[in-house]
């Protein structure tokens, strides 16, 4: 798409862009270009030396069990996320969209978590899960659960699950209900009128109809929950206990920033990329195929 | 004179299935009434942990040390506040909230301010001229869209301390102000504008800035303020980038100093000025939030299409 | 005291020519208007005057100064757009004054201009409301205003009244006309309406895909139309087309059936047997029986109230549109074609064929 009408200039539009291509070569181009490069180099650990070694630290990344054990966790911390913040915001948004004033109050009512940092959400989720001190936690142990988030790696699980799922409802209540908003009344009617009743009309209308959504919800969930989560995990369990909960954006941070093996957190980096560009162009088909609808 | 009424029979009312018809109500009923008995359910659970933070902030360490946390605020609001505010919150009292409210309103200010303007200015340029490499500018920026900054954050922060911006507002911000969704935005609503609207300020005598100035950003105000909202908070809950990039104690934010008061989540902490350290925290995002709903939820359906 | 000449402007889209070489003098004060159906490349003609395109080769002469390469702010014209491009988030008075803000007119001049255009058009109260709270017809006059203020050498109206309903249509036209003599701005008017066109201009350039067919005061583009476009284009319902070749020394023709007309204002040139096109306004057309008159049978009746158009059809399929005064009914109709009406045109280039 291109406007007719423009102006005339060539220095003008470059000088407006400059600041914001300046930010991205340095901050974006530069960087993704040194991790590519630093994935193929090994240095040791006094950056003394280093010395091309190809596809060797992929292949070391990949055959790591500390990694494979990070990407199984990822696999299962973001499928859970994803699952049940989709499942219980769709829930929540058909029940709000049944009431046309009601939608709106229980919006208000239950978006402001989106406004939480993650880190902050942790916070207050440890207020309550903490055993000794957490209402819930107690709880839990009152009942016989042997309830410790910092030795069990399940409990771990857990907790940083519901923190993430409890952050991310909002966000997708918002795109549920104004989805389940913009179908038109009248193929409703039609449902109605042919006989449908309400949870069959859910399956064989809505649900279908929604689908562009859900769709485009599951790659925003999973990319949150691949790397906006890390401050979670990182406030709550710092990736414990023993690596229960390290996934694979906390396992860049603790390789690079704190075992400060560049060639290694390099080619995870990486990995990473090339699975979020994979989301991404999944994205965009998605989003052309919203367009028959 | 009155008319005459014919004799004919009263027609006989229609039959009512009086069953189905209160079956069919007794249904409604039952629906709406679940369906709001499980949003208030709903937005209980959501609203229970902040509950449980407000009240903590409320009451003496000891009562929540000893696990005694009741479900009702308590009478020590004041002092608890006053020390995280200008002590800070935790054992460790590192950094008071106040300065760490300070530096947060300070990053989110400038990213969110910084992501509008360079995400405008290119936006314009992209739209309303052509130039040579017009094209791959914009596909430049638009790839930034699909790497978030934590996945590059290593050799991102290398970059950092190569330039010597470790511990500085620059280092801090400008990173994280490049933005593909903020300037597609912009993009998508600039060619909304009508042609005639250019021709009508060439002939007018308008050039290329005053045209932007005087007649684009007027047009594109409800934009502006339904991506800052979005941006603010974006930039409020930055996270793993001030933890890389900040470790000097007086440039702390709010969000990451709350986590390092945690610790390793010990029971023996001062769980009070933490939970009232976390209610400052989640404070002002939230408020921006609510206060400005309508552009939020503009923002966000319309960033994210 | 402003003229305009185009001399030779041709433009070109991606190689596709859309005017082929356009020749124009508009004297000061008079109004020319530019008509044409759609795709004919008035629009073009008009923004190439504007300086919103660029032609492809010849020249725009204002004053006699040559602004060909120059911006529109440097032109000395002005400029009333189709769907009046009012700028939402001004009032009024800031639209209006707008592009004497960017020329930094001293302040109280801009308000005196403003106040005393917005006197004119009637638009004296609205001065301080948004384009959203204002009818049709009052964007209309905020737009003219616009154009007003800026006491240009030349206004430029790009189809102003297409967006709006047929009697305010009819008013506003009455409106511009009245401020255009008013003022006595040199002015060029664009329009695919052949009532504007015929009711505002001093003269009307009628364009036939990219070129002009002709150019001529409106009385005699209806009188004298310069080819069968023009006779087509101009006058509802459409003029009558009926073939026919010249006869022998030229002063008369014959229509396919055999029927021969004698033309009542001498002879045409050309050889014995060329194909002719002759036309006929429906208004002329007689109802009435002789030798000479052809028979229609009636197809369709449009009763307009004060008159009556006959849709009817001649021998070998002949159309033939009739306006007859009052009130008809009926399946047949004979008519006769009276030759001091006919027009005569060359069956084989469309040109006007005079004596």
């Amino acid at each position: 798409m291109q406007k007719k009408v423009i102006f005339r200039g060539r220095l003008l539009p470059i000088a407006l862009l400059a600041p914001q291509l300046a930010v991205t070569f340095v901050f974006f181009f530069w960087p993704a270009g040194q991790a590519i490069y630093q994935s193929l180099l090994r240095e040791d650990a006094f950056g003394l030396s280093r010395e091309f070694v190809g596809l060797e630290n992929f292949q070391e990344v990949l055959s790591d069990p500390t990694w494979l054990n990070a990407a199984l966790n990822t696999v299962v911390f973001s499928g859970c996320v994803a699952a049940l913040a989709l499942g219980l915001a769709l829930f929540l948004a058909v029940q709000a969209d049944k009431s046309l004033r009601g939608a709106t109050v229980y919006r208000s009512l239950l978006i402001w978590p989106y406004a939480v940092a993650p880190a902050v959400a942790a916070v207050l989720w440890l207020f309550l899960f903490q055993p000794e001190v957490g209402m819930i936690g107690r709880g839990l142990r009152a009942v016989g659960i042997p309830w410790d988030y910092r030795l069990n790696g399940t409990h771990a699980m857990v907790l940083v699950v519901i923190a993430a799922v409890w952050k991310q409802l909002a966000y997708n209540f918002i795109f549920f209900l104004a989805g389940l908003q913009s179908i038109p009344a009248s193929v409703l009617e039609a449902a109605a009128i042919d006989g449908a009743r309400p949870a069959r009309r859910f399956w064989t209308i809505i649900f279908p109809l929604l689908s562009p959504t859900t769709f485009f919800l599951l790659v925003v969930n999973l990319t949150y929950a691949f790397f906006e989560t890390f401050g979670i995990i990182h406030a709550l369990t710092n990736g414990g206990p023993a690596k229960a909960t390290e996934t694979l954006i906390y396992k860049v941070y603790v390789d690079g920033v704190e075992n400060l093996n560049l060639g290694q957190s390099a080619a995870q980096s990486v990995i990473l990329m090339i699975i979020v560009i994979a989301l991404t162009a999944i994205q965009f088909r998605a989003v052309e195929k919203k367009v028959h609808y | 004179m009155a008319p005459v009424m014919a004799p004919v029979a009263t027609p006989a009312a229609p039959a009512r299935d009086d069953a189905l018809l209160r079956a069919t109500r007794r249904r409604r009923m039952l629906s709406h009434l679940m369906a709001h008995g499980a949003l208030i359910l709903g937005v209980l659970i959501v609203a229970f942990p902040i509950w449980m933070t407000l009240v903590g902030s409320t009451h003496d360490a000891g009562t929540i040390g000893r696990g005694d946390v009741p479900l009702l605020p308590g009478s020590h609001a004041a002092e608890n506040y006053a020390i995280a505010w200008n002590e800070g919150g935790g054992r460790t009292r590192t950094t008071p909230a106040s300065t760490m409210l300070i530096n947060s309103l300070l990053m989110a200010l400038m990213i969110a301010a910084g992501k509008i303007a360079i995400s405008i200015l290119s936006a314009y340029a992209v739209v309303f001229f052509r130039f040579p490499l017009r094209m791959a500018a914009f596909w430049a920026i638009f790839i930034t869209l699909m790497l978030p900054v934590e996945v590059r954050i290593i050799p991102t922060f290398q970059v950092i301390v190569d330039l010597g911006l470790v511990n500085t507002w620059p280092g801090l911000v400008v990173p994280l102000i490049a933005s593909a969704t903020a300037t597609l935005l912009f993009r998508q609503f600039f060619l909304t504008i009508p042609d005639e609207f250019v021709e009508a300020a060439k002939i007018d005598g308008a050039g290329p800035l005053r045209f932007l100035k005087d007649v684009v950003l007027p047009l594109s105000l409800t934009n502006i303020a339904a991506l800052f909202v979005i941006l603010f908070i974006y930039g409020w809950n930055q996270y793993l980038w001030p933890l890389l990039i900040i470790n000097d104690r007086s440039m702390e934010t709010i969000v990451v100093g709350l986590s390092k008061m945690i610790g390793r989540g010990d029971s023996q902490n001062d769980w009070n000025t933490i939970m009232a350290t976390a209610v400052l925290a989640l404070l002002p995002p939230v408020l921006v939030v609510a206060l400005m709903q309508r552009w939020f939820v503009r923002g966000l359906t319309e960033t994210e299409k | 005291m402003a003229t305009l000449s185009l001399r030779d402007v041709r433009k070109s889209f991606n190689a596709t020519p859309v005017l082929h070489g356009i020749d124009l003098e508009v004297a000061d004060g008079e109004l020319v208007v530019i008509v044409g159906a759609s795709g004919c490349g008035k629009s073009t003609l008009l923004r190439i005057v504007a300086g919103l395109e660029t032609p492809t080769s010849g020249q725009v002469v204002i004053n006699n100064r040559d602004v060909t390469g120059l911006e529109p702010a440097d032109r000395d014209i002005a400029m009333v757009f189709q769907n009046y491009a009012l700028y939402p988030h001004m009032t009024v008075f800031g639209n209006m004054a707008y592009g004497l803000k960017i020329r930094g007119l001293p302040r109280a001049e801009i308000e005196k201009r403003v106040k005393d255009a917005a006197e004119i058009l009637g638009i004296g109260a609205l001065l301080e409301r948004r384009p959203k709270q204002l009818s049709g017809g009052q964007r209309q006059r905020v737009a003219m205003g616009r154009a007003i203020v800026r006491e240009p050498a030349l206004f430029l109206f790009d189809e102003p009244l297409s967006n709006l309903d047929a009697k305010l249509r009819v008013q506003m036209r009455a409106e511009i006309r009245r401020l255009q003599r008013r003022l006595g701005v040199t002015s060029l008017f664009v329009t695919h309406d052949q009532v504007e066109a015929m009711t505002l201009g001093d003269r009307l350039v009628v364009m036939n895909a990219g070129r002009p067919a002709q150019v001529a005061p409106p009385m005699e583009i209806f009188s004298r139309p310069a080819d069968t476009y023009v006779a087509g284009f101009i006058g509802s319902p459409a003029m009558n087309f009926i073939p026919a070749t010249l006869e022998e020394g030229g002063a008369a023709a014959r229509l396919a059936k055999g029927t021969v007309i004698r033309f009542a204002d001498g002879p045409r040139p050309g050889p014995a047997g060329m194909p002719l096109t002759l036309g006929l306004r429906p208004e002329h057309v007689v109802p009435g029986d002789g030798p000479d008159s052809v028979p229609l049978s009636v197809e369709l009746i449009e009763p307009l109230g004060s008159e009556t158009v006959v849709h009817g059809r001649g021998p070998g399929g002949l159309a033939i549109t009739a306006r007859l005064p009052g009130a008809f009914s009926g399946a047949a109709l004979p008519v006769r074609l009276p030759a001091g009406h006919l027009h005569v045109f060359d069956a084989g280039t469309g040109r006007r064929l005079d004596p």
